[in-house]
């Protein structure tokens, strides 16, 4: 009698599960929304993040490439913003789309050639691309300010409205990542996406499919700059500031953690990861010295406990034999 | 008649490389249209590497004709294109994907939905399994199910000409020749087949002509039906 108790409540739990990350990302997003104050800082952060690695995962998670170097992607869009807006007094939104296309330009400059490298040397050539954007960020002081980066930058707006208010903001690039998440599923269940996912199995395996592999490994590197771009302008519109440190090596970083923590290749993942990541050091606040030790353990235990991040853990619930 | 059709694939001293080593020598045979020929010989022979050179997808140097016409050397797409289909050492299905989405991926350069139905329908009259288990994800099948997987997925593709390497590679008995036995049925229906087989008996029962290879080179062709004894296959072998 339990045990059919128990095979009924797993089943009804199974079929709910791949639900489950999304209902918690989602809940904690709205609650900050209805608490208001920092946490409603701390989620907007976590949501351009959730943007960043939506496009890391169509790059790393479906065409199973690897980048140490998108941040330099974000960092163009985002000091195309920032320079075109603050010093040039852009309207945001043109200077959003310049920003863009600044971005995209250099990704496919970078792409073409470095797309030719594998595994690892792809991940050196790629981490020198986020390098060098960071030298020039930080060196080129006419334009970028230097260490001292770049203030009031005006926030996104159409006409005469703008998104000033926190809540609004989060709201605003809420909006944006379930776009961003829904393009990045349709892509997964086209065409291109199964010969990204293909590639990712076997290169060899896929050309014998007739898949132009270069072509199709630009094209992804291309989207994953592109989601990336949008982050980068976002973060400097939202912020209404920017300096090197905001696109270094420590973006590259915390946007793995959440990749790997949120569940590399799924759908959720990238949001999971990104509001779980933003909030885990914020939890351990009070316990001021051992904060960084608790948010170090916290890391270690969900990748030991979730190893395939935390939105593929409904998964590991059985369904019965006979469901 | 004196203008023959020419051969489906002519291999003219196909030679292949990885790195710097040479590891196939300048390798001759041909193939006509409708056959089923095997290629075979020990570990190391050098008959994957005869495959994928065949294809494109390793460093080599010669001549591969199809049907006369010159393949490129260097674009396995290509030779997708024309219906020259390989089913890889080791199966190469995607696991992470579904099984409707592998064999999807067969019929990749088609673009035409009426037709990608007609094609799905007839693998899976061939291979029913792979119909009831469509939704599943294609790394939770078995070794077999997984090569009927691989062939379907093949198939998918129309081919002109089926390359296959090993397809017995790690399978029960019965599996390699529930397998080999749906391969002889395409061959039937026309389908030129080319199987590269380590299990010199299996594939003797089912080919008209075999090439023996030894270290990299096409040492030897056999007519199945003259081989009496293995002991002629041996030597090769234990050479």
């Amino acid at each position: 009698m339990t045990t059919s108790r128990n095979i009924i409540w797993r089943d009804r739990l199974a079929a709910v599960a791949p639900a489950l990350p999304w209902t918690i990302a989602l809940a904690i997003l709205g609650y900050a929304f209805l608490a208001g104050g920092y946490l409603v800082t701390v989620m907007s952060f976590a949501l351009i993040y959730a943007i960043f690695v939506t496009g890391l995962n169509v790059f790393m998670g479906y065409a199973g490439q690897v980048t140490f170097g998108h941040n330099a992607f974000a960092a163009l869009s985002g000091y195309g913003s920032a320079v075109l807006t603050a010093s040039y007094g852009w309207q945001p939104l043109t200077a959003f789309a310049a920003g863009m296309a600044l971005a995209l330009g250099g990704a496919l400059v970078v792409g073409y050639p470095t797309l030719r490298l594998k595994g690892h040397y792809l991940a050196m050539a790629t981490l020198a691309i986020g390098l060098i954007v960071y030298e020039v960020a930080v060196q080129w002081q006419a334009v970028t300010g230097g260490y001292m980066g770049i203030s009031g930058i005006p926030p996104l707006g159409v006409g005469g409205f703008e998104i000033m208010s926190d809540r609004a903001q989060l709201a605003f690039l809420l909006l944006v990542l379930v776009l961003a998440t829904w393009s990045a599923m349709r892509l997964r269940a086209s065409r291109f996406g199964r010969a990204l996912v293909a590639i990712a199995g076997s290169e060899d395996a896929a050309r014998a499919l007739g898949i132009d592999v270069a072509h199709y490994k630009l094209m992804a590197f291309l989207i994953s700059a592109a989601y990336a771009a949008l982050a980068g302008s976002l973060f400097v519109h939202v912020v209404g500031f920017v300096s090197p440190e905001v696109f270094g090596l420590h973006m590259v970083v915390l946007a793995f953690t959440m990749l790997y923590v949120g569940g590399i290749g799924t759908a959720a993942g990238p949001l999971v990861g990104a509001v779980i990541i933003s909030l885990l050091p914020e939890t351990f606040r009070a316990l001021k010295d051992y904060q960084d030790l608790a948010y170090g353990a916290g890391l270690i235990l969900l990748l030991i406990y979730a190893p395939k991040g935390l939105a593929a853990l409904g998964r590991l619930i059985p369904r019965s034999k006979e469901s | 008649m004196s203008d023959r059709l020419p051969p489906i694939l002519e291999v003219k001293e196909l030679s292949a490389h990885y790195g710097g080593v040479e590891a196939l020598h300048s390798a001759t045979l041909s193939v006509e249209n409708g056959e089923f020929i095997a290629i075979l010989g020990p570990n190391g022979a050098g008959k994957s590497t005869l495959m994928r050179a065949v294809m494109g997808l390793v460093a080599n140097a010669g001549s591969v004709r199809f049907r006369g016409e010159s393949l490129p050397r260097a674009a396995p797409d290509a030779c997708a294109a024309r219906g020259v289909v390989l089913v890889p050492e080791g199966r190469g299905i995607f696991a992470p994907m579904t099984v409707a989405e592998n064999l999807e991926l067969g019929a990749y350069l088609l673009r035409d939905a009426t037709e990608l139905a007609r094609r799905r329908e007839r693998v899976l009259a061939l291979f029913p399994r792979l119909g009831e288990r469509s939704g599943q994800v294609a790394g939770s099948l078995s070794g077999g199910e997984q090569q009927m997987l691989a062939v379907g997925r093949a198939l998918m593709a129309s081919p002109q000409i089926l390359l296959l390497d090993e397809p017995s590679l790690g399978l029960a008995p019965r599996v390699t020749e529930d397998i080999l036995g749906t391969l002889a049925l395409l061959n039937r229906e026309g389908l030129t087949i080319v199987l590269v087989e380590q299990k010199a008996p299996l594939a003797l029962k089912l080919a008209r002509r075999a090439y023996l290879m030894s270290l990299g080179r096409v040492v030897a062709e056999i007519d199945p039906r003259t081989v009496t004894s293995y002991d002629d296959l041996a030597q090769y072998y234990l050479a």
